[in-house]
């Protein structure tokens, strides 16, 4: 049985990397004594994947990861126990038992949704706001991407499913392409917005949250994670 | 906390944030006394230490106290720290060390000696003791390197000698005293230094003859001891000697990344180089029932995967078949590893091993230590020729291709038969493979890597008085094992390893050291040596020049004779052993003679005035009275 567990993340766990979080979520699982179907051998390791890996120092609202499991109890008694062994700065926000068809997490991302905020000491000191509608009205936004090998060209407005935001909050907010294929990752959005206006950002400037993570259902439609149905 | 932008760029931030699975935190407003526990290396190195974690769990327990832990910032973050004067704080409150009462100091090992004085730099507390004030916590040591205190002795105001579970409550009622009264804090380290196993450096005085050793160790108070002894648990299942269940879980891979099983305390075997097997004595197992509880309780808090065992030689623990039987049921029902170092290979631990291990991939190691016989019997271990091949033999048949073995090069008396006969062990092995295991069955070549350390002498062993070689002696002698393998027929099973030579012989120095060296030790902090444990930060060149420069020579500490009737500098602590009985393993030594370890005959090395663990066992070969 499969079942799909959301998470966030915040507080000083923003610190935590992709690697040291799987460790601490093994812990976690052994310590509710949940029962995680183990792979066989000599060093049996737990059946767990993670959808989109999460850059340290990003917030967010919408982390997944797959765990098989022996045996359930039910979906709330799973997420009351593991939310039990929760530090400060996770917690479980959902526990799914999935259908049987589900496809693994994360080969299932589709999309993702952000929040950029500025860093204390760090807001634009220029007309920001006021000249990001014109900047997403483009025909097209063409950049580069560094692969290991050379860079490639490509339209990163294909990727950028949704741009808004409050002037007044201070806040951006991007659905944009999170599929193992085409990712982009928000830092890089707002590069090339500061780059389009003749700026560059410092590296400390933003504060980013993934809020959510999607798949898409059988019409094409970007649904949460954990909104997958048989 | 660190600001956003130092977190993002400094290497494996959480290793400053705290907030780990069961660390501990209460509400500063309720605590009268607040102890920052502090193990003087980088937090993966500093988190995998056992005795941290009991002496953590026995203050937290106090309702008036609050322990925190404290380790040292690694190069990258100590550079921000100092540009930005950040003062350095403890990962619990991330409040600065300087705010504490007791800045309390594990010191596990000599190269730590610079990190020290980084913590005490960075938490901005006077580095030398007698210029800290009222405001200033009282900076307190413990841990194996306390034995010797003198070469760090200016940098601390007490240190603690012996197992950490007895006498702190009094130490912190004394403190409480201390702070709700007018005393001064020349008062209370004073009266702190009246309490037994609390030794106050700024107390005593030296005086040195012309040569350089010592004249005279006293106190310069007639109420202060001139001899301090050793504070021991004489109950390891008591109340009081309370073993960690729920111990902190790191966000980061550690070292020492599993559950630690401490199953009892000492070492029956008295090897003469060794001084862990002197300084606990005498021998105290845990109750098997206990121990069975605590590892079910550790693995239930924790969640770790893997459990290992800690002792100082696990095959004597009298009740280890039962423990081990209970863990690989308990660990194969939970798919948790067991890790069991410090097994001697015979066919029970081997068939423990094929049970909890993967024999392909895993290897054996043995401590031969010398590669003769006659060597072998100066140092006493009793380790034979049999026991090694016929092991391996054993292990070779349950499907084995690979060993590790340990060896120390520049031993007292040692010839150079002795050094290539590490090359000649290391053949015989080998050599056992390729009889035993028929080619078709073989897995490929036996793989056995060979590797040397060199031979530290340390205070309160028998080898205290030995001379310690000097650099170039111990490279010769690495060069020679080298080309000895060469020319030995398997020569190529066998790969060999030996350590560097530089950072052995400040080693050297520093564990015999007397309190001369604290201005070496703080002149060479002051140009920049730190983390001289780690290769690649030793500044071996900035030592020499210190030295040079304080007109201290090394070789002083070192190389030098020692007669039988000198004063060392250590000799005002009593460890239970004796320096007689010391002296006559030493003589021993020196006529090869071996002696039989504490279960076969007791050999009256003065432990027994505790009265406790393995003395009170009857002996096989009749008991020596004190």
């Amino acid at each position: 049985m499969k079942v799909r567990i959301k998470f966030s993340k915040y507080s000083s766990m923003i610190f935590i990397g992709h690697l040291d979080m799987m460790r601490y979520f093994q812990k976690a699982i052994r310590r509710a004594e949940l029962d995680i179907t183990y792979s066989t051998g000599f060093s049996p390791h737990q059946i767990m994947s993670f959808a989109a890996p999460l850059g340290v120092g990003m917030y967010s609202n919408g982390e997944y990861m797959d765990i098989g499991m022996d045996s359930i109890t039910d979906a709330e008694d799973i997420k009351e126990r593991l939310q039990a062994q929760m530090v400060e700065g996770v917690d479980i926000l959902s526990v799914t038992i999935l259908p049987e068809t589900a496809g693994n997490a994360m080969a299932s991302v589709a999309a993702a949704r952000y929040t950029v905020r500025f860093r204390e000491g760090y807001e634009p000191d220029f007309e920001l706001f006021d000249h990001l509608e014109e900047y997403y009205r483009q025909e097209t936004l063409p950049a580069v991407k560094q692969t290991k090998k050379n860079t490639v060209e490509f339209d990163l407005k294909q990727a950028i499913y949704e741009l808004s935001w409050d002037k007044e909050k201070q806040e951006i907010y991007m659905l944009v392409n999170a599929s193992s294929s085409g990712n982009v990752k928000p830092g890089f959005i707002m590069e090339h917005i500061y780059h389009y206006l003749g700026q560059e950002p410092s590296e400390f400037a933003f504060v980013i949250t993934r809020e959510d993570t999607y798949t898409e259902d059988a019409d094409g439609n970007l649904i949460p994670l954990d909104q997958i149905t048989a | 906390m660190l600001k956003d932008e130092i977190l993002l760029k400094i290497e494996k931030p959480a290793r400053y944030l705290g907030g780990e699975v069961n660390s501990v935190m209460k509400e500063k407003e309720k605590i009268d006394i607040r102890v920052a526990m502090c193990f003087p290396d980088v937090y993966e190195i500093g988190m995998s230490h056992l005795g941290i974690q009991i002496l953590y769990d026995m203050f937290n327990r106090y309702e008036d106290t609050w322990c925190e832990r404290v380790y040292s910032p690694w190069t990258d973050l100590d550079e921000i720290m100092r540009r930005e004067h950040i003062p350095l704080f403890a990962l619990e409150s991330q409040d600065p060390i300087r705010e504490f009462d007791f800045l309390a100091i594990t010191i596990q090992y000599e190269m730590c000696y610079t990190n020290i004085l980084q913590i005490l730099d960075l938490s901005q507390i006077p580095i030398m003791a007698c210029d800290r004030t009222k405001e200033d916590p009282i900076v307190i040591g413990g841990g194996p390197c306390t034995y010797n205190p003198e070469p760090i002795a200016d940098f601390f105001d007490l240190f603690y000698i012996g197992e950490g579970e007895t006498m702190y409550r009094r130490l912190l009622d004394l403190y409480k005293a201390y702070q709700a009264s007018d005393m001064t804090r020349a008062q209370f380290l004073h009266e702190a230094g009246r309490l037994p196993g609390i030794y106050c450096p700024q107390l005593y005085e030296t005086s040195y003859k012309a040569d350089g050793t010592i004249a005279a160790f006293t106190p310069i108070y007639d109420d202060v001891p001139a001899k301090i002894d050793k504070e021991i648990v004489t109950d390891l299942d008591a109340e009081a000697a309370v073993y960690p269940q729920a111990p902190v879980v790191p966000f980061i891979k550690v070292t020492q990344d599993r559950v630690v099983l401490e199953i009892m305390r000492g070492c029956i075997r008295g090897c003469r180089f060794c001084q862990a097997g002197q300084l606990y004595r005498p021998l105290r197992e845990r109750n098997v029932d206990e121990l069975k509880e605590y590892a079910s309780a550790m693995l239930k808090n924790t969640g770790h995967e893997e459990i290992s065992l800690s002792s100082l030689s696990s095959s004597d623990y009298s009740k280890l078949p039962e423990l081990i039987d209970y863990l690989i049921e308990e660990c194969d029902r939970k798919k948790i590893n067991i890790s069991l170092p410090s097994l001697r290979i015979d066919a029970f631990s081997l068939d423990v091993m094929s049970k909890v291990q993967d024999v392909k991939k895993s290897s054996l190691t043995f401590a031969p230590e010398a590669g003769t016989q006659r060597m072998r019997d100066v140092i006493n271990k009793g380790l034979t020729i049999d026991d090694i091949l016929g092991g391996a033999t054993t292990a070779f048949q349950g499907g084995w291709n690979k060993v590790k073995l340990y060896f120390m090069l520049g031993l007292p008396t040692e010839t150079k038969e002795d050094i290539e006969g590490i090359a000649v062990l290391s053949n015989e092995i080998a050599k056992a493979y390729y009889e035993t295991v028929p080619k078709e069955k073989r897995n490929g070549k036996v793989q056995i890597v060979t590797s040397t350390s060199f031979f530290i002498p340390k205070p309160f062993t028998p080898f205290q008085w030995a001379q310690m070689n000097t650099r170039d002696e111990f490279l010769e002698k690495a060069h020679i094992v080298r080309d000895a393998v060469k020319s030995q027929l398997n020569q190529k099973s066998i790969k060999y390893n030996w350590h560097e030579a530089d950072v052995s012989e400040l080693e050297g120095v520093f564990a015999r050291g007397d309190r001369k060296l604290c201005r070496v030790i703080y002149g060479a902090y002051k140009k920049g040596c730190i983390f001289d444990a780690w290769s690649e930060y030793f500044k071996n060149d900035i030592w020499l020049e210190t030295f040079a420069e304080e007109g201290i020579d090394p070789a002083f500490y070192t190389t030098r004779y020692r007669s039988d009737d000198e004063i060392f500098p250590w000799d005002f602590i009593s460890c239970g052993v004796t320096k007689d009985f010391l002296l006559r393993e030493w003589e021993k030594a020196n006529q090869e003679t071996v002696s039989p370890n504490c279960r076969m005959a007791c050999q009256g090395c003065g432990a027994a005035r505790y009265g406790v663990g393995v003395c009170r066992e009857p002996k096989a070969g009749g008991n020596l009275s004190e």
